[in-house]
């Protein structure tokens, strides 16, 4: 809720005009009873048709104020709530692009989509209606009552009783319906992640004749959710027959006290008929307020929603040292007993790593599935934090930099070959924005890439699809790699981004990376000792221990899990 | 995207008939929704009636006939009662139909999904597909529901206010009944002007949302690459022209209320003229002041409807608009279905013939031609080549995602396309490079082949392929809850549940695409293993880059561009010092 206010503000204006003119216009349709009042105390008791026609032109002038009143509040409340939504969504956006690797495993995907889309329509629809309608409502309300106040005070205690009695209907279902509405929210979630998983998991669900089981899991929660909005709905229902009940119970007694008082003279027909419309006005205002609490309770449980996501903070705080001349004898990247564990994982992944890399060095990182190798060059750009110990980048501890500054010295190379909607060279430019197409041919050179890059219709302008559908495995891997070779690194981590290329190409990949100018410092994590065994190190890793480390060759003396690995690969040609 | 605009209110009105096609279904409600909308506006109507005869009943000073005004105040609580009740009646049905409808259409949807051909869910962004099961159709339950609370006793009302006009002063109603069509005039023009701008305002959507689920989803990438910045100012573009299209949508929709509004003050103003000129005229004996306020109430409920019913309207159009979208999913054509004649695969010999096949992705750019291949029985196939040569599409292929374009593929002798998609897929294996896990336990996970495995199945099967002693350490065991696409297990760990899932369930026929391309060679080789028992007399297709798992296979295919350039056993491939010779030696190069 404060955080909608906060993007209002910027609508300062527009959040003042629009319920002022809607009051404005509430003002001049209070004045109706009164004029029609009028008329018949005055024009038809004195038979006066003159009198008649004027009131009946000034009820023109009324409604034609009232109009534009009306659209005036309706262009500003507009203004407002789109401009608020627009900026929420942008900071939104924005603060979920700075949250780190822990949250995002651990909050998902599908759920910041709901949030960011459709959560934030309904807080703008929301924050329309209130404008528009939530000071008016009230204004007639409460008006209705004051200029009953000025017909007759004793009839007028009915609207003090009244409007207290719907105020209680009124927030009390708004109250009650609110917790549910954050579940329909949630429920709604659900099935966004279950239709999610089923065009992302296309072919292991056909594969395995699993449509209909997906199909009546999508069900069941389809059906959890509708139970629940019927729910809701029964609940929310109740708003305008109990309204109606006490309105019209108030209308019996106004015309009860009416009587009497006309009796005694106190009051005239006009009077009761006048009282009697300020009356209906209540009525006819609630039923729009009614269809407008929905509207806004959706909206506040929608708000809480994305409050929540705003209220996660990144665990990573930002360092703030600039750019650094490395000293010539400090190491490039060094890890002092380095620890990490993930967040709500039992087990440390790393345990106690501890090495110095230099300048131009090659480090192979192998070791089994699931023995820390990812974990551990992850550290290097500060995905994760160590838990304890320290990784130094030139001498400084990475948490010491921005990270800005920390991960442009970085090209890392995933092991799923992510590549985003656009053209070859936009994909390219995400290494280095101003990267020539002569530099971006150079990174495919290098990445094995710029023969089947040349071969596409328009080359660099060829397109390309969300996560590179268009593309196969292989090419999807290479145009990542030479994407982070755009960037010129100054530690280039491969992260197994070679498993989808065959051994030549993974070779030549290898072989041009030395070859090249100012070659970075490399970190290649593998499980094909052949892609490693001519590194300057290799760091064999065991269920996140370092289990040796050195050379290939006195790997091959003296570490018998790295033994184990390379004969495993290389049997008798060994 | 911004293709199908023009076609304005034809296609309107046919997504109408499909919506009202969906509601049938539920006429028992819509009826008893219909009845107690009537009743609710008879009482609502009457009240009015009561009320205005009860002030004729109190003339003035001495002049009140209390007999009279209790007898009808008697009779307004009586009404007021019957309403209440009734429109609370309508409203649970009102609420029934709609949320069921979007339920039946959410379901029409997932069920269109799982139908659609391979090629349409590859070609479209997974967002903008979500965005229309989710944001649209709740944007089209909003107006349903709206629609039916509204619409109805809106007519009523105009139909049953006319009526008791027309019962108390003919000439008077006929000030009412000449300036509705303006009114009406009035909201269909709106109406008209809104609905292009509620399409553009839902592609607009539709682009963020592919957008947002593309940036999310690659966060890891974004960050690793500091594209915030790059991604923000993209963002903020698709943003900047929601927030346009959403302005305008919503401001000339939000026109029709006070349009329509002032067109009832007009209306009221004209009553108040005629009523008040006909009670002088008549000396308030042949129409009444109580008559007159009869009246006005009535004016104002009589025009209140044509009110909500544009406002409705406005509603309706974006619902509309939206419901458009997703019915373009639902009525996209599903892959070929199976033929009504075609055959269960039930006994499999592990023959498996490609004739002549061809195939491509897309029309101008050929990619598989003419392709031959027999495997015999309990054959093990390795294809090899480039990346980018194929080797993934023959997989398209024998498990029938995509279909041959010439040619045939037969599996036991039997046209894959003669039997059902079902019982063929039942008889293959596979394990792609691409791990796919479900939200759900890793239990859930593996017996999806096979949901009625015994606990000790599971753990052979695990046991068999190196998984259990990981899956041990998790936190909660084979119990352990993982979310979307694996969430915190490695791609080595998600490949290993993958291949655990097919290990429990012995199909006939194996199809392992890079199945061990992210697990070690340490494993792999103890896996091998495991998949030579499980390969024993099966017929199975390997796709790997690892030479080492090739090594024994019974026919190599060397895949280039799309062709089979060479076939044979590993020796023979060897001695032939060709382009396989080639791949082989250059594993141990540098």
């Amino acid at each position: 809720m404060k955080r909608v206010w906060i993007y209002l503000k910027g609508y300062k204006k527009e959040c003042v005009f629009a319920p002022l003119f809607k009051m404005l216009e509430a003002l001049f349709e209070l004045f109706v009873p009164l004029v029609v009042s009028a008329i018949i105390d005055k024009g038809i008791a004195g038979k006066d048709i003159p009198y008649i026609i004027k009131m009946t032109v000034l009820l023109v002038v009324l409604a034609v104020i009232g109009l534009t009143c009306s659209i005036t509040a309706q262009y500003f409340a507009a203004k407002a709530a789109v401009g608020c939504a627009t900026g929420m969504r942008h900071h939104l956006f924005a603060h979920i692009q700075g949250l780190s690797f822990t949250e995002m495993d651990t909050i998902g995907t599908s759920t910041l989509i709901t949030r960011m889309t459709s959560d934030i329509n309904q807080v703008q629809n929301g924050v329309n209606m209130v404008l528009r309608l939530f000071l008016r409502s009230p204004f007639i309300v409460f008006g209705a009552m004051i200029m009953a106040f000025t017909i007759d005070v004793q009839a007028a205690l009915v609207f003090a009783v009244t409007i207290p009695v719907l105020a209680v209907i009124v927030f009390g279902i708004m109250l009650s319906t609110r917790p549910l509405y954050k579940k329909v929210q949630a429920g709604l979630d659900r099935i966004l992640g279950i239709t999610r998983e089923n065009l992302t998991g296309v072919r292991v669900i056909r594969a395995f004749n699993k449509q209909q089981d997906e199909v009546c899991r999508f069900k069941q929660s389809n059906e959890e959710l509708n139970h629940l909005q019927k729910f809701v709905g029964k609940i929310s229902g109740l708003m305008n027959p109990l309204t109606y009940v006490v309105i019209n119970v108030s209308i019996i007694v106004l015309i009860w006290i009416g009587a009497v008082r006309v009796n005694s003279g106190t009051l005239t027909q006009g009077q009761v008929v006048a009282l009697y419309n300020y009356m209906s006005q209540i009525l006819v205002e609630l039923i729009k307020l009614a269809n407008l609490i929905i509207i806004v309770t959706k909206a506040l449980a929608c708000a809480g929603r994305i409050e929540s996501v705003f209220e996660v903070e990144s665990s990573m705080k930002d360092g703030s040292l600039e750019r650094q001349e490395a000293m010539q004898q400090t190491p490039v990247v060094e890890f002092k007993d380095v620890s990490l564990r993930y967040s709500g994982a039992g087990d440390e992944s790393v345990s106690g790593v501890s090495f110095k890399v230099f300048k131009g060095q090659t480090v192979g990182v192998i070791g089994g599935t699931g023995s820390g190798k990812s974990s551990l060059v992850n550290m290097i750009p500060r995905f994760y934090d160590a838990t304890s110990g320290e990784v130094l980048i030139d001498g400084i501890n990475v948490c010491d930099y921005k990270l800005n500054v920390l991960r442009d010295k970085v090209g890392i190379v995933m092991q799923k070959a992510q590549l985003f909607k656009g053209s070859i060279r936009e994909n390219m430019l995400w290494g280095r924005n101003d990267a020539s197409d002569e530099e971006i041919f150079e990174a495919l050179d290098i990445a094995q890439a710029r023969e089947f890059v040349e071969k596409k219709d328009g080359k660099l302008d060829a397109f390309v699809d969300q996560g590179g559908k268009n593309l196969s495995g292989g090419q999807r891997q290479r145009l990542t790699i030479a994407r982070a070779m755009v960037r010129k690194p100054e530690i280039l981590i491969l992260d197994d981004s070679a498993s989808a290329l065959d051994y030549a190409t993974d070779a030549a990949l290898r072989k041009s990376i030395r070859d090249m100018k100012n070659s970075p410092t490399v970190f290649i994590v593998s499980q094909r000792a052949a892609s490693l065994m001519h590194a300057d190190m290799i760091i064999v890793l065991d269920d996140g221990v370092v289990a040796g480390m050195g050379t290939h060759e006195e790997l091959l003396k003296n570490c018998e899990v790295y033994r184990e690995i390379y004969y495993s690969q290389f049997k008798k040609e060994a | 995207m911004a293709s199908k605009k023009s076609q304005g209110t034809k296609s309107q009105s046919a997504t109408i008939k499909k919506v009202l096609q969906r509601i049938k279904k539920y006429w028992f409600f819509l009826g008893l929704s219909v009845v107690m909308a009537a009743v609710t506006v008879a009482s609502t109507l009457y009240v009015p009636i009561l009320i205005g005869n009860a002030i004729d009943c109190i003339v003035g000073a001495g002049d009140v006939d209390f007999k009279a005004v209790t007898a009808i105040l008697m009779k307004v609580a009586a009404v007021i009662a019957v309403t209440a009740l009734s429109q609370w009646i309508m409203n649970i049905c009102n609420n029934k139909i709609t949320y069921h409808v979007t339920r039946d259409i959410r379901d029409e949807a997932i069920e269109k999904i799982e139908i659609l051909p391979l090629k349409y869910i590859d070609g479209h962004s997974y967002g903008e597909i979500v965005s229309r099961v989710i944001a649209d159709v709740d944007q089209f339950a909003d107006g349903l529901l709206m629609g039916f609370t509204q619409f109805f006793s809106g007519v009523l009302t105009i139909f049953g206010t006319l009526l008791f006009m027309i019962l108390i002063d003919v000439k008077i109603t006929l000030v009412v009944v000449i300036i509705t069509p303006v009114s009406l005039f009035v909201a269909s023009f709106i109406a008209k002007h809104t609905y292009a701008m509620f399409k553009q305002q839902s592609e607009a959507r539709g682009d963020q949302t592919a957008f947002i689920d593309e940036m999310i989803g690659g966060q890891k990438v974004v960050q690793a690459y500091g594209y915030e910045d790059e991604a923000m100012k993209k963002f903020d573009e698709i943003n900047g022209r929601l927030q346009k299209y959403s302005l305008k949508a919503i401001f000339y929709s939000s026109i029709t209320n006070p349009a329509t509004r002032f067109i009832n003050s007009l209306v009221y103003a004209g009553v108040a003229l005629t009523g008040a000129i006909a009670v002088v005229m008549t000396g308030g004996v042949g129409f009444t002041v109580g008559n007159l306020s009869s009246f006005l109430s009535y004016a104002n409920q009589y025009t209140k409807p044509f009110n909500e019913i544009s406002g409705v309207v406005t509603e309706l159009q974006n619902s509309i608009a939206c419901a458009a979208r997703i019915f373009e999913l639902i009525e996209e054509k599903p892959e070929i279905p199976d033929a009504h004649n075609s055959v269960e695969l039930k006994e499999v010999d592990g023959t498996v013939d490609l004739n002549n096949v061809s195939f491509s992705y897309a029309k101008d750019k050929k990619l598989i031609e003419d392709f031959n291949l027999h495997v015999k029985k309990g054959q093990r196939i390795a294809i090899v080549g480039p990346t980018g040569c194929g080797k993934t599409t023959i997989i398209n292929l024998l498990m029938r995602f995509y279909d041959v374009d010439k040619g045939s593929i037969d599996v036991s002798g039997i046209d894959i396309r003669e039997m059902t998609r079902h019982s063929l897929r039942a008889g293959y294996g596979m394990v792609l490079q691409d791990t796919w896990l479900k939200t759900g336990t890793i239990r859930e996970n593996i017996v999806m082949g096979k949901p009625d495995a015994t606990d000790e199945e599971v753990i052979a099967a695990a046991k068999a392929v190196h998984a259990h002693s990981f899956i041990k350490r998790l936190p909660k065991g084979y119990d352990t809850f993982i979310t979307e696409d694996g969430g915190s297990l490695s791609q080595g760990q998600k490949q290993l549940l993958c291949i655990t899932r097919v290990m429990l369930c012995h199909p006939p026929m194996l199809i392992l695409d890079e199945a061990t391309s992210s697990i070690d060679t340490r494993t792999e080789i103890k896996i091998q293993n495991a998949f030579a028992k499980l390969m024993e007399g099966r017929t199975s297709f390997i796709v790997a880059h690892r030479l080492s798992t090739i090594q024994t296979a019974d026919v190599i295919l060397v895949m280039k561009d799309g062709h089979i350039i060479e076939q044979g056993k590993h020796e023979e491939l060897l001695a032939r010092k060709g382009f396989y010779a080639n791949l082989y030696e250059s594993q141990f190069a540098l």
